[in-house]
């Protein structure tokens, strides 16, 4: 999975200096248990910045 | 009685409306103007526009609910202000032409108490050649912005796909179609969202897909970009979104001000001065946004449209609009109680209010063309500009003119924003993020701007659970349905 990422990078263009995910951080996103977690902690985090701007 | 009108029913203009009735009650009157008759979930039209979610989905009447909360609606168009009255009359107005059907070009002289200025923006189609004209969007490219532009999209991203099953390669070209635009992030997530569905489709190695904007670097956003909190590093929006489109396999045009649109083709001129072509078979390009061309008078009937109005067509409130140069601005710069410096009866919030300046550095080509993102306005921060605006109109109504205006600082306040691809629950991911503050505050926060604490960003499931969410919540909240108050903008 990761080489099929890679293997959009083009030497010398546009995105040959950036970083893409590997299998691992493609795996995660699409985890149900991880992204339940995920879920939550986002949730939280988004809260507190709505708290923080009424 | 006091009256207040809102001018609109947008995100802003109806939270405005539907707070400053449930406070104010049946003591005094809430009257809205707005030409539509319905209420759009905009940040949903990007599902419709490929062919995920109906018209029907985002949208709802507005006359039951208006009903049901005691505002006195007109469906209609403000045309022009009178702050001073006419004549011998010292009490302001607004004339307003029906557009509702049967009244249409009707005219109408509302009087009001206080005013809210949410007409939210022209969608200025007509400032690049071949876009489209003053009658709105042409006929070489498609939009996003209303329900019915997005289910015209659609029927047209349907008929590519149809082209790249019988083995017709397409060309999809994305983004802003002016060099003075704002919104990336609804064409960012547009492009995402396209990609999904020709992946879907089965058909991606028929596609080439390029995002083209006024961005002078990838994940800019509008908001000079911004640094999140990620694997224990402060992170550039740039790699973020860099990394995104890599992941994808979607080319990027930047620093682009794209100066004519023809069939199947568009020019622009770059931040380095040089020009280009770019040919597509598909495109959705967001105009430029405009103040709505509202006019306004002196008591002898002079046009002091200069005077509430600046040049944008945009209201001018409590900001400072003399900053200068890039290197003076500040976050004080930013307007904190949205009341017009002249007429202290007259607000505006979401996208109707003047900033003072970008957020993103002003640039230009070496020929003189500006091109940078201009300052966005619209979701959270509109929604809660709305309500702030409507506490201090209630209080001034309620507790006296002198009372205190409330404040609601972009500079002092988040966002947070979701852009998904795909509309599955288990088969889509989204980009979640927050942003504070969402005019960054260099003084406060040395180096990146913004507190890092809560300004994070990262892509999977859980944020297109978020996405979800949020469609039916803010669908619920706009309906005034059951514990309405009790969401949060």
């Amino acid at each position: 999975m990761s080489k099929k990422v890679e293997s959009n990078i083009k030497a010398y263009s546009n995105n040959f200096t950036t970083m893409t995910p590997g299998p691992f951080a493609l795996a995660l996103r699409k985890n149900l248990i991880w992204q339940f977690i995920r879920f939550i902690v986002i949730n939280i985090k988004m809260i507190i910045v709505v708290n923080k701007s009424h | 009685m006091a009256r207040l009108v809102v001018l609109g029913g947008g995100v802003s203009g109806h939270t405005a409306a539907t707070f400053a009735a449930k406070w104010l009650g049946s003591a005094h009157e809430v009257v809205v103007v707005t030409p539509n008759s319905k209420w759009n979930w905009i940040p949903s039209n990007i599902w419709v526009g490929v062919g995920e979610m109906s018209k029907e989905e985002v949208t709802f009447d507005l006359a039951p609910v208006y009903a049901k909360a005691g505002i006195n609606y007109k469906q209609a168009k403000a045309v022009s202000i009178n702050p001073e009255g006419t004549g011998a009359n010292e009490k302001p107005f607004v004339t307003i032409e029906y557009t509702l059907e049967g009244r249409e070009g009707e005219s109408e002289v509302v009087e009001y108490d206080y005013l809210i200025n949410a007409t939210g923006p022209k969608l200025n189609f007509g400032a690049t050649p071949g876009l489209g004209d003053a009658n709105g969007l042409g006929e070489h490219t498609v939009s996003v912005c209303t329900p019915d532009h997005a289910t015209h999209a659609n029927e047209e991203f349907q008929k590519t796909i149809e082209k790249m099953k019988n083995g017709e390669r397409q060309k999809f070209l994305i983004g802003t179609g002016h060099g003075l635009c704002t919104c990336q992030g609804a064409a960012f997530e547009y492009i995402f969202n396209i990609e999904h569905e020709i992946n879907k489709a089965g058909v991606r190695d028929m596609a080439d897909i390029k995002w083209i904007s006024n961005e002078s670097f990838l994940g800019d956003f509008g908001v000079g970009g911004l640094h999140m909190k990620s694997m224990g590093f402060a992170v550039s929006s740039k790699i973020f979104a860099e990394s995104l489109f890599t992941e994808r396999n979607v080319d990027w045009i930047i620093g682009a001000h794209v100066n004519k649109v023809e069939a199947g083709k568009v020019s622009f001129e770059l931040l380095d001065g040089s020009m280009g072509e770019e040919e597509f078979d598909f495109s959705m390009l967001i105009p430029p946004f405009a103040g709505v061309g509202l006019k306004a008078y002196g008591k002898d009937g002079s046009d002091i449209t200069d005077t509430i109005f600046a040049p944008n067509g945009f209201l001018k409130v409590d900001a400072n609009y003399g900053a200068g140069a890039y290197e003076n601005w500040k976050a004080s710069d930013w307007p904190e109680t949205y009341q017009n410096p002249t007429y202290g009866n007259i607000f505006a919030c979401g996208i109707a209010f003047a900033p003072p300046h970008p957020i993103s550095k002003p640039m230009s080509s070496p020929n003189g063309t500006p091109i940078n993102p201009t300052p966005p306005r619209t979701g959270m921060p509109s929604g809660i500009i709305g309500k702030a605006v409507a506490h201090s109109i209630c209080d001034r109504i309620t507790k006296g003119e002198n009372a205190p205006l409330h404040k609601a600082s972009m500079s002092d306040m988040g966002a947070a924003c979701v852009a998904s691809a795909g509309k599955g629950l288990f088969d889509g991911t989204a980009a979640a993020m927050t942003i504070y503050p969402v005019v960054p505050d260099f003084e406060k926060y040395p180096g990146t701007g913004r507190d890092t604490d809560y300004t994070f960003g990262e892509i999977g499931l859980a944020g297109h659970w978020i996405k979800h969410i949020l469609h039916h919540l803010f669908i619920w909240k706009a309906k005034l349905k059951t514990g309405w108050t009790m969401i949060p903008e």
